[in-house]
């Protein structure tokens, strides 16, 4: 086949990509647009292989079938709380995937250089392509060919760490070096460095030094940022990713490769940009991690926590007509969205409305707890946004608070001095009452005093989130 | 029935220690008129379970509708005389403050839980400090949430305000509700409460829901909002003051200025010919309750309305009130005075104050194990005990927790007029436009900039680039936030795009690179496949109801 054929593939597989994103805009589209995204990366896959210049498509076919093996086992086998770690997991491989191919693009193109200009005219494919660039293309190439490789090493180590931080096997803390941001600014000039050495014929040398400082920052960034911003990390590795699959196809002059690449490096910016935005940071303060120093003392809270039992909370549930559910990360932590599910279903059937307040930022993934209740089957449609419902808490009779604790902070508004102050968030206390499914009496992960907590209105409901909400059902059966 | 402490009984304090129980007393009230009782049936269960026994004197529930019988079954022991029963009890409740005779009763180390008013009744105090006793006053519970539960206070002045409805309907000839029926139209009673306390809104609540136009007045502004949530109109009035804030002085009212009283009266005389029922329930802690219902008022009242004065006890709101008793004025208002609302529903206020006392119990016995643990270090205990070990405790230190948060004084935002709005909105316009025109040239520069060194093999990518960049921002910003995760996985699958690049290098060059392209080819597949199935999972569990 002709390489005309090859291009004519990619350009439809563009517009489906595009249109597979497009199309997350409504739950039945999104159902849809995923066809298209899996046409689209079979009919590029396709096209490639039968392209010119493709050898060894028997071992290609191998690796893809046992990638496939394992991947579709992954996807099964995951449960839907897992969902942050398989997705950074999964950035790591596209991160080591690019460094992978930069390496072979460099091998490659030192191997066509040295060869005189009868054996360049015999070459055929990726090496064929090498050979027709001019000196001014081939060190642009190598711009390009650093940038993707330095790209996907950072993604790599840096999803590998935000895997290990949301699976719970390194420790969820921001811990830093000694040094700190002044290491990760040295690692980065020494890259500089490497990278104009490489430019300068350093050759294999400079550039596997140089991965090894982007595998480091990768690692040392990450490692400083807390548990809670991990929604930002993981959407800014995901960005990462794209970008790091764009430089790549620049260096390897293939435009598919540019376009999905830009395409995914923009989705992760933009998600990055919209959590930031819930936490009321600057994207900058998050990945230098850990919290910016308060201005002032933070105010004093008063009064006391009173803390109810599931007989309490079952009674005034008899008597709501209207309840907000609002649930963080401890549901998710807990299993217990099942529970919340059949409390819904009950508290429906009795025709009370329920619904659900979902905050930006709730979880560690951006849309983690509307997954985890599509999971459970809490239909979607009394899934909503924080904007859509904030203004309904005044006239909502019970608001059930489960597992999460800094969205629904009223510091935020009232306190300047708050390390959150000003970060919006969903304002409970206005319902008529409030009960905080809490396991203890501690702070958040971000340690931020509640002043929730202590509203008069408020009442804490210690425990388990699913044992308790399993007592609560039991009681009002 | 009950259960004695014998051998069989296993209970290892009683057993091991040897030690009896602690019995807990209820007499009958000796007050004329007084029907209530301290203990039910009811609060006897619930106080054993607290490891206490408990004793009642013969007869003490008949006026409240609890029979000897039903204290027996509960397993109380029903003692023959007030006499025995002072004698045997280590605590005793009661609901009155004790009289004269009652508090000769007292022996060291007995502990009284009732009603004392101990600002009134210094002498009485004395007499309990002498006599060794510990007293616990439940007028002096501190008005904070925890304590709610024992606020005997609320729960009395609660039925006062119910009864004072109910009281007002016997009196008055017509009904509450307007109804148009056959034999002609009726129209509905007007009632206005004065002070919104607990009496108050029990008052306004039992008077909407019976169909009447319920009208409130509060010196507190703050509790508006209160009264309008009970379905009451709040009658504001004119009057511009630096406004006191009812949390400072423990969610009681204070004394108002003079100009302010003038305008309330002024505005109650205004209302008065059109109200049928008046419920006035005005009380200044250590004052004698205000005088806002004058003789004019009640001489400019219809024949035939009604004036409850919850006050009466105090001196009354009304000019006219006789405490105790009820008067019919010479243009034919009915104005009653009577003190014992809560005693005159005693089965209702014999079950709330025995609960309160329970409450109060249950704070003295933080094990459960049937034994008093006076904490005086406890704000709740420490505030309502007025005599303790021989020592007069009254008046308490204020109390570490304010009753209720002082409201911050909360700046208003301006209003802004309408053409402040347009020149916002329009300098908000040009700004946009400013950020907007600026990255636009910024980002041509910087294009033209690359364009004049890099070759043109470069640019035609470069261009692909850009406006992918472009239509991924204008198509990832219409993506719902409930379907994040999804997108996230699904940017991930389609990321292993990469696998062409690895696909191109596999077949051509060194043996190292076809092991790093099929590595890469490898990994790359684990995503394609792993991230679209996991995200068609995903989408397929989003569901409509």
């Amino acid at each position: 086949m002709d390489f005309g054929f090859t291009t004519a593939a990619y350009v439809v597989s563009a517009v489906l990509f595009i249109l597979a994103l497009g199309g997350l805009s409504g739950q039945e589209s999104a159902k849809r647009a995923i066809w298209y995204g899996i046409v689209g990366m079979a009919l590029a896959v396709v096209a490639t292989l039968i392209g010119p210049g493709q050898g060894l498509w028997m071992l290609s076919l191998i690796m893809i079938a046992g990638g496939a093996f394992i991947g579709y086992q992954l996807a099964t086998r995951v449960q839907m709380t897992q969902m942050p770690e398989l997705v950074a997991i999964m950035h790591s491989l596209v991160g080591l995937a690019a460094v992978f191919v930069g390496f072979n693009a460099e091998f490659e193109l030192n191997r066509v250089l040295v060869m005189d200009e009868a054996a360049r005219e015999a070459l055929t494919g990726f090496a064929a392509i090498l050979a027709h660039k001019t000196p001014v293309e081939i060190n642009i190439l190598r711009v390009e060919l650093v940038l993707g490789v330095w790209i996907g090493a950072v993604t790599f180590t840096g999803s590998v760490i935000a895997y290990g931080k949301l699976a719970g096997r390194v420790d969820s803390v921001a811990k830093k070096l000694p040094g700190g941001h002044i290491l990760n600014a040295a690692a980065a000039i020494l890259s500089v460095v490497m990278a104009v050495w490489f430019f300068n014929g350093g050759g294999f040398v400079a550039l596997l030094v140089l991965t090894l400082l982007a595998l480091f920052i990768g690692y040392h960034l990450i490692m400083g940022i807390g548990g809670a911003d991990m929604p930002v990390v993981v959407s800014m590795l995901n960005s990462y990713s794209g970008w790091a699959a764009a430089a790549i196809g620049f260096s390897l002059g293939n435009d598919l490769l540019i376009v999905v690449g830009a395409l995914v490096g923009s989705s992760g910016a933009i998600l990055s940009y919209i959590m930031c935005k819930a936490m009321n940071r600057s994207f900058v303060s998050v990945i230098l991690g850990g919290f910016g120093g308060a201005s002032g003392p933070a105010a004093e809270v008063e009064g006391e926590m009173i803390a109810i039992d599931a007989d309490g909370v079952a009674s005034a549930l008899e008597d709501a007509d209207s309840v907000i559910i609002v649930p963080g990360y401890g549901m998710a932590v807990a299993q217990a969205q099942n529970s919340v599910s059949m409390l819904t279903d009950h508290l429906r059937k009795q025709g009370k409305s329920v619904r659900f307040a979902i905050h930006p930022v709730a979880g560690r993934l951006p849309g983690h707890m509307n997954v985890l209740l599509a999971e459970a089957k809490v239909p979607y449609d009394i899934v909503l946004e924080m904007d859509e419902i904030n203004e309904d808490f005044p006239s909502t009779d019970v608001a059930i608070v489960i597992g999460s604790n800094d969205i629904v902070n009223p510091a935020a508004q009232d306190d300047p001095n708050s390390p959150i102050a000003g970060m919006p968030v969903l304002e409970v206390w206005k319902a008529k009452q409030v009960f905080v499914m809490k396991r203890g009496k501690g702070t958040g992960y971000s340690g931020i005093e509640n002043p929730l907590f202590f509203k008069e209105n408020t009442r804490m409901f210690y425990g388990d989130a699913r044992e308790s909400l399993d007592r609560l059902l039991s009681l009002m059966r | 029935m009950r259960r004695r402490p014998d051998p069989a009984d296993l209970r290892p304090n009683a057993f091991k220690e040897g030690i009896k129980d602690v019995k807990i007393g209820a007499p009958k009230e000796i007050f004329e008129g007084e029907a209530r009782v301290a203990m039910t049936p009811d609060s006897a269960l619930q106080l054993q379970k607290l490891g206490y026994d408990c004793l009642i004197e013969t007869g003490a529930g008949d006026r409240a509708g609890f029979t000897d019988e039903a204290y027996k079954k509960a397993g109380v022991e029903v003692v023959h005389s007030a006499a025995a029963l002072w004698q045997a009890s280590d605590i005793v409740i009661k609901v009155r403050e004790p009289s004269q005779e009652e508090a000769e009763r007292l022996h060291r180390g007995q502990t009284l839980i009732s009603f004392f008013w101990p600002a009134q009744n210094e002498a009485m105090l004395e007499t309990c400090k002498a006599k060794g006793a510990n007293v616990i006053a439940m007028d002096m519970v501190p008005r904070i949430s925890r304590a709610q539960k024992m606020d005997a206070l609320s729960s009395m002045a609660n039925i006062a305000g119910y009864r004072a409805v109910i009281e007002a309907g016997n009196n008055f000839g017509r009904f509450f509700t307007g109804q148009v029926t056959a034999a002609g139209k009726v129209p509905p009673a007007k009632v206005l409460v004065v002070g919104a306390g607990v009496a108050g809104l029990a008052a306004i609540g039992t008077a909407t829901s019976l169909g009447a136009i319920t009208y409130a007045f509060d010196v507190r502004p703050e509790v508006a909002e209160q009264i309008e949530s009970m379905g009451a109109e709040f009658v504001y009035l004119d009057f511009e003051e630096e406004t006191q804030d009812g949390a400072e002085t423990g969610g009681y009212a204070a004394p108002s200025s003079p100009e302010f009283r003038e305008k309330q009266l002024e505005k109650f005389r205004e209302l008065a010919p059109e109200m049928d029922i008046v419920i006035t329930t005005a009380l200044i802690p250590g004052r004698p309750a205000p005088k806002l219902w004058l003789e004019d008022m009640v001489a400019a009242m219809k024949p035939g309305s009604v004036v409850i004065d919850l006050a009466a006890e105090k001196g009354g709101n009304c000019d006219l009130t006789v405490p105790n008793e009820k008067i019919v004025t010479d243009n034919g208002v009915t104005v009653v005075g009577y003190t014992d609302f809560p005693s005159r529903m005693a089965t209702q206020s014999s079950t709330l104050y025995s609960t309160n006392i329970r409450h109060m119990m249950t704070d003295l016995t933080p094990e459960k194990d049937g034994k008093v643990v006076h904490n005086m270090e406890d704000d709740v205990i420490r505030g309502a005990t007025v005599t303790f070990q021989g020592e007069i405790t009254f008046p308490p230190p204020p109390p570490k927790v304010k009753a209720i948060a002082a409201k911050p004084q909360a700046e208003k935002p301006k209003e802004l007029t309408p053409e402040e709005k347009k020149a916002q909105e329009k300098a908000a316009f040009r700004k946009q436009t400013i950020t907007q025109v600026s990255l636009l040239t910024i980002g041509a520069a910087l294009l033209l900039g690359v364009g004049l060194v890099a070759p043109a093999s470069f640019m035609q990518h470069f261009i692909v680039f850009v406006l992918a960049v472009f239509v991924g921002f204008q198509v990832i910003w219409n993506v719902s936030h409930s379907l994040h995760t999804p997108l996230m996985a699904i940017t991930n699958a389609i990321s292993s795009i990469i696998i062409l690049g690895a696909l191109m290098q596999i077949g051509s060059g060194s043996f190292l690179v076809i092991i790093l392209a099929a590595l890469a080819v490898f990994m790359a597949g684990i995503n394609i496949f792993g991230g679209f199935l996991v995200t068609r999972r995903m989408l397929a569990m989003f569901q409509k109801s």
